[in-house]
């Protein structure tokens, strides 16, 4: 179970988080339709270090993305997203 | 210097094995009373039911395994050298009929010959009948002992702790490393799967002994660490997060705090293993006989419990560390009749024992030993070449010592060799964990190849896995140490292979010609030691992990005696009975005054969000597939939702109850997901809307009204002209504000009924009122339904199954032309436009009761086409009619097909039709 830093409430266990999809599977608003169908159905599925979507569901329900080496699991950055974020 | 642990003043407290009552002394494992009480047998092999002694005195023992407790606290497979014993304690041995010495199932040993490795594999491989005939014999021969089938009594708890440092093992270098830590200020947690502190030093009491590790223990304590005994550290997991086990009472025992077990999660910031080694035994034949026994072991035995394991005893050894043991066993009266050294030379220990009078030979291997069935009586061995034997009753073995890296490399660390011990011994990791003491530093042993008949050679006690099996499995082309593990089973009992890897791999790489770093290791996986279910599932065990949410009028509904159904997480009346009615008579009674009079219901259980702010109508058009900006104050519609890809996944009706104040309510079963879904399109996708999304579930109460007399019901209720079809105002009934919206899912004039929760009761009772008085009736959830289908209205989970497109559901003409909703695009692919898609479809019985669930088919041997999601009967003419999904469904009305349930064993056959069976023109919502 990894350690995770919510942006908002510090260190907490994975357990309290729910993993929602990797920053690139998101299609945006206007894509195109060629452009939403190779970001829903073909994935990078990186060996390394890739950015994910996360909530902390179990604790103050945000969502962040969390920068994560996806063979060793180190963690390198959370952020937070959401109205409170922007700039 | 310390004596041994046992209390030396006598038999103390009795323990039963077998059904024989024996004594037994404080301290005592079960293995060294059982010793003590001279019994050599203990259990049967898992294969050849071949006859086992004791052959450890620790965590690896593969041998010596017993049910221990009665009833809902047995434990089968319990190790008798790590159970302590308590009066009353009743252990059993497993594998074994009608008894262990007599056990029927030891035939299967003299056909040991036919069942090597992969003797399943070989025998049943491509027919199932054949395999099915013999499944029954081989499941009951099969196996160790067996799981309790009562319910555990006991509790079992969770725990969450941190700490800066978390040692594992409280031998010399782990005491000493905690005391270092604890009194350097770090917040230190000590563990220790053993009853007493010590480890290697119970046997061997040098410079430092018990005393000394009691007197660290308390400087610990006094520098605030923790000290955990009888803890096992079984996990390893991502962040420096270590699961420990704790038993609070020995296995069976009855816990003086309730709590049998309880499960650690400490998250550290730093781990020291000081986990130490496994002694490893050497192959020849017979080597799994009572009376074979690890060298520390038997040390163990003599110097802690003050137990004598033998009186004429061989030392196999190929290290120092042996000549231990051959002291301590002399020591204690027995006489040491060889010292078997593997090495050519003698080392300074050999020739100090050698010089004290024992018997040692050097470029000795055992090769085997003979005895019966509960005790050994001879062995024979290959020195300098030549034949010799001795007769003994215990041969004291020693091949080595295997570091516990289990922990390191669950970590992820990576493994060095270490050439001059034979061993693999802990390298990086990406973790912040490092070991110490013997586990990263084993004592240097000296090579030894076998000189036996592989064939009762064994490596793999628990799983009766020889040295013949790994050299079949290498004749077979089974390269890979991972093949070989699975095609022998090797390594893959409750032992997790601790004493069995390294000779495999040994064997491995002699028959490769490599050396055995590049014939490669299997990886370690969490739990180091079996862990008790019960334990995983902590407090979740008694009924504690399901969510259930009491309905705010459940106090209501329980007065009536309903029959009740899980809907989400909420128990709802399924149907109201009166006097002797059956679920589906109260079900067609309250459907039928709904479509004649008047019913009410409970709807609280729908998912509702109020969506506000000057962007409301711009964040519901992301979220609903339909148009919504256009509605007027206080009109609704319904509406659905798709996912990315086009498909719908839940459905609703969306209300504009002020200019920028939206409520959205969706399915009961979708609720989380829906929820989910919002918080993503305002959190992620859409943050700079200016809009509020908040789930309102279980703020507000929703009671629907049906039925022809709903509207004269809704008029006296609110003192005023209830709202037409689709439309909603606010109103008062009995004083508490409400919002009533005029809309059905029943297919009549229909209202529903939203109040804060708190006051739900006062207003359902006067709805109750007013339906009573026009004689109508409360309906449940099956009513509903038979109401619902027969109007063909949608259900999520059913006809919206997260297969169908809006054009599936024949939903299409609602979309919004403008797009711009989630899913537009997806929607647009061209294959979801293509011919072949399931559609929906309303289904008519010609004969026969149409079976919910059913195949659609054309004939009987022909593939499915599709198959009924909702069965019903008309409610006011009868006959069987349902909703299903077609293969081209709209463009085959009126054909007739077969609805077939093998599983339930009912046919039907049916009439394709359109799915609206009632009032299709929608006549019925409008006064």
């Amino acid at each position: 179970m990894m350690q995770i830093t919510c942006p908002h409430c510090g260190p907490r266990a994975q357990s309290e988080f729910i993993y929602e999809r990797t920053v690139d599977s998101v299609v945006p608003l206007d894509a195109a339709p060629e452009q939403a169908m190779a970001t829903l159905f073909a994935r990078t599925n990186p060996r390394g270090v890739d950015e994910e979507i996360w909530r902390h569901t179990y604790g103050c329900r945000a969502w962040l993305i969390m920068t994560r080496h996806r063979v060793t699991n180190e963690i390198s950055a959370t952020r937070a997203v959401g109205p409170e974020a922007l700039p | 210097m310390s004596g041994p642990t046992r209390d030396p003043k006598g038999a103390t407290i009795s323990f039963c094995f077998d059904g024989k009552t024996y004594k037994a002394r404080a301290g005592d494992t079960l293995a060294a009373a059982l010793l003590a009480n001279g019994v050599g047998l203990v259990g049967r092999s898992f294969k050849y039911h071949r006859p086992r002694g004791i052959m450890t005195a620790g965590i690896e023992e593969p041998n010596a395994l017993v049910t221990v407790g009665d009833g809902g606290r047995a434990e089968p497979n319990t190790r008798a050298t790590d159970v302590f014993v308590y009066d009353g304690l009743i252990a059993r041995s497993q594998n074994r009929w009608p008894n262990l010495s007599f056990d029927v199932g030891a035939v299967f040993s003299l056909a040991a010959p036919m069942l090597g490795a992969g003797f399943y594999y070989k025998t049943f491989f491509g027919s199932a009948k054949r395999w099915m005939f013999y499944e029954y014999f081989i499941r009951k021969a099969a196996g160790l002992g067996n799981a309790p089938t009562k319910a555990d009594p006991d509790r079992f708890s969770q725990r969450a702790a941190f700490c800066d440092v978390l040692i594992v093992g409280a031998g010399p270098a782990g005491l000493q490393a905690a005391l270092e830590q604890a009194e350097a200020g770090k917040r230190v947690i000590l563990v220790e799967q053993d009853s007493i502190l010590g480890a290697s030093l119970i046997r061997d009491p040098q410079e430092l002994d018990t005393a000394w590790a009691e007197g660290a223990a308390a400087r610990i304590r006094a520098a605030g660490g923790r000290i955990l005994t009888r803890t096992t550290a079984s996990g390893y997991w991502e962040h420096d997060l270590v699961t420990l086990t704790q038993r609070l009472a020995e296995p069976g025992e009855v816990p003086s705090s309730g709590v049998a077990q309880r499960l650690w999660h400490v998250r550290a910031g730093q781990v020291i293993l000081a986990t130490g080694s496994i002694e490893r035994p050497i192959a020849f034949a017979h080597n799994d006989r009572p009376g074979v026994m690890l060298s520390q072991a038997a040390r163990t035995y003599v110097r802690r419990f003050g137990v004598l394991p033998g009186k004429r005893v061989v030392i196999a050894t190929n290290n120092d560390d042996a000549y231990k043991t051959a002291q301590a066993l002399q020591d204690a009266g027995a006489e040491i009749v060889a010292i078997l050294d593997a090495r050519p030379q003698f080392s300074v220990a050999a020739a100090g024992a050698e010089s004290a009078g024992l018997p040692v030979w050097t470029n000795a291997i055992p090769s085997s030993v003979s005895g019966a069935r509960h005790c050994l009586t001879g062995v024979t061995a290959i020195v300098d070449g030549q034949t010799k034997s001795w007769k003994a009753d215990l041969i004291a073995v020693s091949g080595g010592f295997t570091p516990v890296v289990h922990l390191h490399m669950q970590a992820g660390g990576t493994l060095d060799w270490n050439d001059a011990a034979q061993a693999f011994v802990p390298a990086a990791s990406r973790q912040n964990v490092t070991t110490i003491g013997g586990a990263a530093n084993p004592d240097p042993v000296f090579p030894v190849t076998p000189v036996s008949n592989p064939k009762k050679s064994f490596i793999d006690f628990q799983n009766d896995v020889s040295l013949a099996d790994v050299d079949l499995a290498w004749a077979e082309g089974y390269r890979s140490v991972e093949h070989l593990k699975r095609y022998t089973t090797l390594g893959m009992a409750t032992d997790q292979g601790k004493l069995s890897n390294m000779a495999a791999l040994g064997r491995l790489a002699e028959k490769q010609g490599v050396s055995i770093p590049e014939a490669g290791l299997t990886t370690f996986r969490p739990p180091y030691t079996p862990v008790s279910m019960g334990l995983i599932a902590g407090a979740g065990a008694k009924n504690a992990g399901a969510h259930v949410r009491r309905l705010a009028l459940y106090d209501v509904h329980a007065a009536k005696n309903p029959i009740w159904q899980p809907l989400g997480y909420w128990f709802r009346p399924r149907a109201y009975p009166q006097g002797q009615e059956t679920l589906a008579q109260a079900a067609l009674r309250e459907a039928q005054e709904v479509r004649t009079g008047v019913g009410m219901t409970d709807v609280s259980t729908l998912a509702k969000f109020e969506v506000s702010g000057p962007d409301a109508a711009t964040f519901l058009e992301l979220i609903c597939a339909t148009t919504v900006g256009k509605l007027a104050v206080g009109r609704g519609r319904y509406t659905f939702m798709l996912r990315e890809d086009g498909i719908a996944f839940d459905d609703g009706t969306v209300w504009r109850l002020d200019e920028n104040r939206y409520l959205l309510t969706s399915s009961t079963g979708g609720a989380d997901r829906m929820a989910t879904h919002i918080s993503y399109v305002r959190q992620y996708l859409c943050p700079q809307l200016k809009v509020s999304a908040v789930n309102v579930q279980e703020h507000y109460a929703g009671i629907a009204v049906a039925g022809p007399k709903a509207k004269p019901v809704m008029d006296a209720l609110i003192k005023a002209d209830a709202p037409r079809h689709m439309s909603t105002v606010p109103a008062e009934i009995a004083g508490v504000p409400v919002i009533v919206l005029a809309a059905s899912y029943s297919g009549e004039r229909a209202f529903e009924v939203y109040v804060e929760a708190s006051h739900a009761a006062s207003v359902w009772a006067a709805c109750e009122a007013e339906v009573t008085a026009q004689d109508g009736c409360l309906y449940g959830l099956e009513a509903m339904e038979f109401l619902r289908i027969e109007k063909g209205h949608l259900v999520v989970g059913g006809e919206v199954d997260g297969r169908m497109t809006p054009m599936d559901l024949a939903l299409d003409k609602m979309l919004n032309k403008a797009g711009g909703y989630i899913g537009a695009t997806g929607l647009s692919r061209p294959a979801l436009a293509e011919p072949g898609r399931r559609q929906l479809v309303g289904l008519e019985a010609i004969s026969g009761d149409i079976p919910e669930g059913a195949m659609l088919i054309t004939h009987k041997g022909a593939s499915p086409e599709g198959h009924v999601s909702a069965a019903a009967f008309r409610i006011l003419e009868g006959g069987s009619v349902a909703l299903g999904q077609l293969k081209d469904g709209f463009s085959r009305h009126g054909e007739e097909l077969i609805a077939s349930s093998p599983t339930r064993g009912q046919e039907a056959r049916v009439r394709v039709v359109h799915p609206h069976f009632y009032d299709t023109a929608g006549e019925r919502y409008r006064d």
